[in-house]
């Protein structure tokens, strides 16, 4: 059962991102991005993972999208769309099967070892998700978290000086 | 574990059922009296004019990017809002500090008038 819903929701995001690279309209392939991103949601929540994907749905299906919805506005799309760059389809097969090549070395000929963490299903099932998420967050790693507000603050300086034409 | 997500399970189907189901039902029942102002995209009442493709201005991109920022501050209030009880009065400082960082950029937007609509 639960097998049969991974194929199909893995089969949905693999059609869903091919539409977004054959799709000529820009628009469409936003929309496409939108499919794809709920399909990895669900797999984050198969994963036991739900804070992921609320993450993944709030952040990446809500924000950013809007964010490249609005950058195809800005983008003069009438004279772009429908042209073709000449070696697109060669470059992208290419650089395609050297990530392949890679991953098989990487997997084949690499040992990969590692320590494993003290996290497992039943801990999660029994503590929580986004309890563990948080606990860590706000005790162990504190600094890094009230450094990503630091973070924000210079991305929110940045927008602003970048975008305004008069400060 | 699977019972837990019914909910949400049940509110994406009752979501697509009434989008296809609108499309599907008045297509099936409603009238098709067509007519070349009929067919014109709607556009709040006003007579439409040129392409919808045209260039946007900058400033949609701004309100998106400070959208986004203050978007990924929400995201980590969600985890400490869940655990908010048994983090106590240290909890609300360390929210506190990245709080008042975050409101420190809301103030130099505000001051430089980003979210005025020039």
């Amino acid at each position: 059962m639960e097998t049969l819903f991974f194929l199909i929701v893995a089969a949905i995001a693999v059609i869903c991102s091919l539409m977004v690279v054959t799709n000529k309209n820009p628009i469409n392939s936003a929309l496409s991005l939108i499919m794809t991103f709920f399909c990895l949601a669900t797999l984050y929540v198969m994963l036991e993972a739900p804070f992921m994907a609320a993450i993944q749905v709030i952040v990446y299906a809500g924000a950013i999208m809007v964010l490249i919805v609005f950058v195809i506005m800005l983008l003069n799309i009438k004279s772009e769309a429908g042209r073709r760059t000449s070696h697109a389809l060669f470059m992208g097969i290419s650089v395609g099967l050297l990530l392949l090549v890679q991953t098989w070395y990487l997997l084949v000929k690499s040992s990969l070892s590692s320590v494993r963490g003290t996290v497992d299903s039943a801990m999660i099932s029994k503590v929580g998700h986004t309890e563990l998420i948080g606990k860590s967050l706000f005790t162990d790693f504190l600094l890094p978290f009230e450094i990503t507000s630091i973070l924000l603050l210079v991305a929110i300086v940045g927008a602003v000086v970048l975008s305004k034409k008069k400060l | 574990m699977a019972g837990a997500y019914l909910p949400i399970i049940l509110l994406l189907a009752i979501a697509v059922c009434f989008g296809l189901g609108s499309l599907v039902f008045s297509s099936l029942i409603g009238q098709k009296k067509l007519s070349a102002v009929k067919l014109q995209p709607y556009e709040c009442g006003c007579e439409p004019v040129g392409s919808a493709q045209e260039r946007f201005s900058i400033k949609f991109y701004l309100i998106a990017m400070l959208f986004i920022l203050f978007d990924i501050e929400c995201v980590f209030l969600y985890p400490w809002a869940v655990l908010f009880k048994r983090l106590g009065v240290f909890g609300i400082m360390e929210m506190g500090a990245f709080m008042l960082i975050l409101f420190v950029g809301y103030i130099y937007i505000w001051k430089k008038g980003a979210l005025e609509w020039e």
